[in-house]
């Protein structure tokens, strides 16, 4: 029982980062058309930007220590950051132990930035084009992305660890009278989990309770209509663009202490939430959170040593499988339109 | 670079009659060019450096490529200084060449994949008349470009390569490695656990479900339960894995009290971030610290995992700091020229083209099969491992292991890995038929 | 001629003859010079050349003509693979019984996988082929059959390679220290003729002509198949599939043979890469490389005949001779330039070679892609307008759906 809490738990806490960024995936493909290949480099690039302002934060000036030697017997230079001599070392050390939800503020207007100029600068002249141009441009596009990133900040993953406070675990075992240490689950996990359901409630009272919201929904029900209108739908269409990318941002962001950022997350998550997408049906946001949950679930539960022994290699294969049933039973997935992405 | 004279196309040219800018082709075979793949007849020789450029382990093969470059520059005797030349226990090499040629090299790209790299491979011994092949940071592709240069004829010098298999069911005579393995890693670590851990405990393993996570899980169950270790249970995680999240949650449920994660690269730098992150560290299980362990250490995973190493053991081929002349020379010239220590990766690349090079100096000749004899129980010292023996029998080396642990007030970015015993090669010692495979013969190609 | 018109057998023969002197086409630059970097007549890279380029034709009949994006089509080639080595572990290194087996392994597992995934179409399609690669990945990559029944199917992360006491019970035993090595009756895959001109040299493999010799015959299918009925069909279910169910017809049968066919050829291609390079490893079925196909079919331009190859070529050529300029090779380039200026050039250059070479493919897809739509096959056609300074009959409209090319 126990254990089956355990991994339901951790299933909500995994799929919560598949649907942030299935959801931003989808909502580009369900208001401007377009199948983004290069949504995961928006996320890596979010990670990134908790990395470049942990990097800001400890900005430093070197200091000559005579009292001790690096490894090459020469005086040892001690960095110190300027943060230090502007708030003095203790306050300076708490904002740099908070660097990682202040980037979300740092976060939040450069995605949208990077959303903006990729929908006006390369986007939107794929609107037209057949997807499998899209795919490839938006590819081409990734690899330049995560490779500028590479050459900047390295191959290997950077450690950028959450504030101080969220260090540890919270037991729900010993909450819910089961024995301690049975149902443990990290701080920082949970608060990634909170901020996951914001930020998918969030968008979807943006949709639902905005004007703009409206406006864009009749805009990804029929483009030509709301045009026809009068209605400067491409403005509109690239502020959703700016939006989808600053979801996928944030998503990274929150997850960099989870993971150690490194160049090629974004690809590593690219695979995964497209096929969380599709199982959820193309162009449906419920659909995207909610097959996101399911998957997180589902691999959870696959993970378990008592399922591996039953049905052994099952963790290896389990998100393809289920994709694979799901999709061969429902066609358009679990709330596809008809007629979308079929041609 | 330019070559210049690329000594085998020298051959052919001088057989080529060449007049007034046209002339008459000449057709040779492979056969009758050379008395073995790539021999070098001209004032230059050249070696492959393949390491992996893109991917993963770019910042590994890039380290690699440093203590080339520097083993290069040392070889031809252009350096700052001579690094390990002077600490070295053989006095063969010259610091003008190898045999009194200049050394001039090639690099390619493994992208860490086992096609890739042996397609970089090739182009080198095709293309470049490569004459030894070095460098690597995965067993998978060790393997498999051992087996290429066994193919074509070259002398196969292993990088970072950490299974068994590359010295073991996969060994190949023209392959030879320098570096430790899973076996070595599990009876260095064994005692040391035994030592600070108790030696009634319960373990819990996660492993990399292919080849190297196999055997160093073997090793270090094998080597753990001599001492008394109870194995609880072995998960297989995927390789794509990036969260560990579910597989690390179960853990304290099931009454272990000790975590090994058999995994490396980015599979280690997560599971370790996530298992402490999930403050197992921070547990009492059986009236005991729960505790982690790592196996295989390396100084950029360290680096990636951050924090989260902090008094955690592992196993590593080499550290910079370690005391010794051949390593306290190395670390300065390296140093000096890059400006940060190098890395066991960096270390076992650079003592590799030494190696090879002393190995052709005494030898006489780049034939493959002679720098095989002269390299085949080779003794020597001032490498940095101490008194070190290249196994004739399985073409690994034969040298001190050290258990590492992760330092708790690190002094700089690089500071990161402390020594905790430096483990003799006796006690890693191993017969050389108990992985099973074939060397084969040597093979000196065309 | 063959059965082709005058316009395809033009082509096939320029194939044939582009083919045949591939070796002297490829090395232009003399030995020692500066430029020779850039030489690509080696054996490794012209055999590459000629089997991606039978991958890319192969995933063509599929995707140029139905329209549907398959994104597992490395599966196939894996598998083929992995059939061909199993048959020089087991039977003979004569590559022909190898070749044959993976093709039809390749057919038998691209038949199950098209039955099922062909029930879906579009993205979901491509989705489901992609699931079914990436099973078979991590299938292979962990050996999980083998694993499963205590054996070894996959090899796992170390592949398979052939091995001195594998069984090859059509083979007579191997000669002391002799290691087993891929042949054609006798002729060996690594066999070469070197040939010396002046200071060039020309390198003329046994294999790369095997290779080149299986490419001109799936190069020449695929011309039949383009201009068959059933080609015509196939392009039909593209451009309406609703329409063609209307008239009566299935199209499901279609296309399921045309999912075959490309994954036999798949099969073909993996078969020739052990055939000329005996080692399989898991990576080559992994998502990247399907991928890795339809860049190279659409950046040569998806429905032509001669696009898929030149994709293949433009991209492994860059995977194989980028990546291996470094900075000493940069610095021997802009020697000839003050220091300053050298030092400019090389710290730009260096940005999109040696480890940075992904860059330089990640901006040419791009610029393919926004500038020239219908692939390399369109930009040689808008040079070739240029050149012979025709009036370009409708361009601008006619590049934006990728015409077969003559």
């Amino acid at each position: 029982m126990d254990a089956i809490i355990l991994q339901i738990l951790n299933g909500l806490d995994k799929g919560s980062a598949y649907a942030l960024i299935a959801l931003g995936l989808t909502l580009i493909f369900g208001t401007l058309g377009v199948v983004n290949f290069a949504h995961g480099a928006l996320f890596m690039i979010g990670a990134f930007c908790a990395v470049t302002l942990n990097r800001i934060l400890t900005l430093s000036h070197q200091v000559v220590d005579p009292t001790r030697t690096d490894f090459l017997g020469n005086p040892m230079k001690v960095d110190v950051p300027y943060v230090f001599d502007m708030f003095g070392e203790a306050a300076g050390q708490s904002i740099i132990d908070w660097s990682v939800p202040l980037a979300i503020l740092f976060a939040i207007p450069v995605m949208v930035l990077v959303g903006v100029i990729m929908e006006r600068g390369l986007i939107k002249f794929f609107y037209k084009r057949p997807h499998a141009d899209q795919i490839l441009v938006t590819f081409g596009l990734a690899i330049v992305l995560q490779e500028i990133i590479k050459y900047y900040y390295g191959a290997n993953p950077i450690p950028t660890p959450a504030p101080e406070a969220f260090k540890g675990s919270f037991d729900f075992g010993a909450m819910l009278g089961f024995d301690p240490n049975t149902i443990i689950y990290p701080y920082w996990r949970l608060v990634y989990f909170c901020f996951a359901a914001l930020i998918i409630g969030a968008v979807f009272v943006f949709l639902q309770f905005t004007t703009f919201g409206m406006v864009v929904r009749a805009g990804m029900a029929d483009r030509e209509t709301v045009g026809l209108l009068g209605i400067d739908i491409d403005k509109r269409f690239t502020i959703m663009f700016g939006l989808a990318a600053a979801v996928a941002g944030l998503a990274g962001v929150m997850y960099a202490p989870i993971n150690a950022p490194n160049y090629h997350m974004g690809m590593d998550f690219l695979v995964l939430s497209f096929v969380v997408v599709v199982v959820g049906g193309m162009g449906s946001l419920p659909g995207a959170v909610a097959a996101g949950f399911l998957l997180g679930i589902l691999e959870s539960f696959a993970s378990m040593r008592e399922v591996i022994a039953f049905i052994p290699g099952i963790n290896q294969v389990i998100i393809y499988l289920v994709a694979i049933i799901i999709l061969l039973t429902r066609p358009r997935g679990l709330m596809g339109r008809k007629g979308v992405m079929e041609d | 670079m330019t070559k210049t004279n690329m000594s085998r196309r020298g051959v052919l040219k001088s057989g080529a009659v060449a007049g007034a800018g046209l002339a008459v082709p000449t057709i040779f075979t492979a056969q009758s060019a050379a008395a073995y793949t790539n021999e070098p007849t001209g004032s230059s020789v050249t070696l492959g450096f393949n390491v992996p450029q893109t991917g993963p382990y770019a910042d590994e093969g890039a380290d690699e490529l440093r203590a080339y470059q520097l083993a290069v520059e040392h070889l031809n005797g252009t350096g700052a200084d001579n690094g390990m030349l002077e600490t070295f226990s053989s006095k063969a090499l010259q610091g003008n060449g190898i045999l009194g040629k200049k050394v001039e090299y090639v690099t390619g790209d493994t992208q860490t994949k086992s096609d890739a790299a042996r397609a970089s491979a090739r182009s080198m011994i095709e293309k470049d008349g490569a004459v030894m092949i070095t460098g690597g940071s995965s067993s998978g592709v060790a393997v498999a470009v051992q087996a290429l240069c066994q193919e074509a004829g070259v002398i196969f010098m292993a990088g970072l390569t950490h299974s068994n298999d590359t010295t073991g069911k996969d060994k190949k005579a023209n392959g030879f490695r320098h570096f430790f393995n899973s076996y070595m890693s599990g009876a260095a670590l064994a005692p040391i656990l035994a030592n600070n851990y108790g030696t009634d405990r319960k373990a819990y393993h996660l492993t990399a479900d292919y080849n190297w996570g196999y055997t160093t899980e073997e090793a270090v169950k094998t080597s753990t339960e001599a001492m008394g270790w109870e194995t609880v249970a072995a998960v297989r995680t995927p390789l794509t894995q990036t969260d560990f999240s579910s597989y690390i949650a179960p853990v304290l449920q099931s009454g272990a009290d000790v975590l090994v994660l058999n995994h490396y690269g980015g599979n280690m730098v997560n599971s370790l971030t996530n298992a402490v992150q999930f403050g197992l560290r921070d547990k009492l299980v059986n009236n005991k610290n729960f505790e982690i362990v790592v196996p295989l250490y390396s100084r950029l995973m360290a680096k990636g995992a951050g924090a989260n190493v902090k008094g955690i053991y592992g196993s590593t081929n080499w550290h910079w700091s370690l005391q010794d002349e051949g390593s306290q020379a190395f670390v300065r010239s390296f140093g000096t020229k890059y400006g940060f220590p190098p890395s066991q990766a960096a270390h076992t690349c650079y003592v590799q083209t030494l190696l090879y090079a002393d190995a052709v100096q005494r030898a006489g000749s780049f034939n493959p099969c002679a720098v095989a004899e002269a390299l085949e129980d080779f003794e020597f010292d001032g490498m940095g491992n101490g008194k070190t023996l290249y196994r004739g029998a399985d073409h690994q080396c034969f040298k001190d292991v050290l258990v590492v642990k992760g330092k708790e007030n690190p002094t700089s970015e690089f500071d990161l890995l402390e020594i905790v015993e430096v483990t003799p090669t006796a006690q890693v010692t191993y017969d050389a038929s108990i992985f099973g495979g074939e060397l084969g013969a040597c093979n000196p190609g065309t | 001629m063959f059965g082709l018109d005058k316009k395809d057998a033009t082509l096939l023969v320029v194939v044939a003859i582009l083919a045949l002197f591939a070796p002297f086409i490829l090395n232009p630059f003399p030995e020692g010079s500066a430029m020779a970097q850039f030489n690509a007549g080696y054996p490794d890279l012209m055999q590459r050349f000629v089997i991606f380029g039978i991958f890319a034709i192969g995933f063509n009949i599929l995707f140029g003509l139905t329209g549907y994006l398959s994104f597992g089509h490395a599966a196939f080639l894996g598998v083929g693979s992995y059939a061909a080595i199993w048959m020089m572990k087991l039977l003979t290194m004569n590559v022909i019984p190898a070749i044959i087996v993976s093709v039809i392994v390749a057919g038998l597992i691209s038949f199950l996988v098209g039955w099922i995934s062909l029930r879906r179409s579009g993205i979901y399609f491509s989705i489901l082929t992609l699931a079914f690669a990436m099973m078979m990945y991590q299938l292979a990559y962990s050996d999980l059959f083998g694993q499963l029944f205590g054996g070894v199917l996959t090899g796992g992360e170390t592949g398979l390679q052939p091995k001195v006491n594998d069984p090859r019970i059509l083979d007579a035993a191997l000669a002391e220290g002799a290691t087993p090595k891929a042949h054609l009756f006798g002729l060996e895959m690594g066999a070469s003729y070197k040939l010396a001109v002046g200071s060039w040299e020309f390198t003329f493999n046994a294999g790369y002509y095997i290779a080149a010799v299986a490419m001109l015959a799936a190069f020449y299918m695929s011309i039949r198949i383009f201009r068959s009925p059933f080609g015509l069909m196939l392009r039909s279910v593209k451009s309406n599939q609703q329409r063609v169910s209307y008239t009566g017809l299935n199209p499901r049968p279609y296309t399921l043979a045309a999912f075959v066919i490309s994954g036999m050829y798949a099969g073909l291609a993996g078969g020739l890469l052990v055939a000329m390079d005996t080692q399989v490893g898991a990576e080559r079925m992994f998502w990247t490389a399907s991928g890795e196909v339809v860049i190279m079919t659409i950046l040569g331009g998806a429905g032509t005949l001669i696009g898929p190859v030149l994709g293949s070529g433009l991209l492994k050529y860059m995977e194989n001779i980028l990546s291996k300029i470094n900075k000493g090779v940069l610095e021997g380039w802009f020697s000839f330039m003050p220091d300053g200026m050298s030092d400019f050039f090389i710290a730009i250059t260096n940005l999109f070679v040696g480890k940075q070479w992904h860059i330089t493919t990640g901006v040419i897809f791009m610029l393919v892609i926004i500038f020239v739509p219908g692939g390399l096959v369109e930009l040689g056609k808008r040079i070739g307008n240029l050149l012979t300074r025709k009036k370009q009959p409708n361009n601008t409209d006619g590049s934006a759906k990728a015409e077969p090319a003559e």
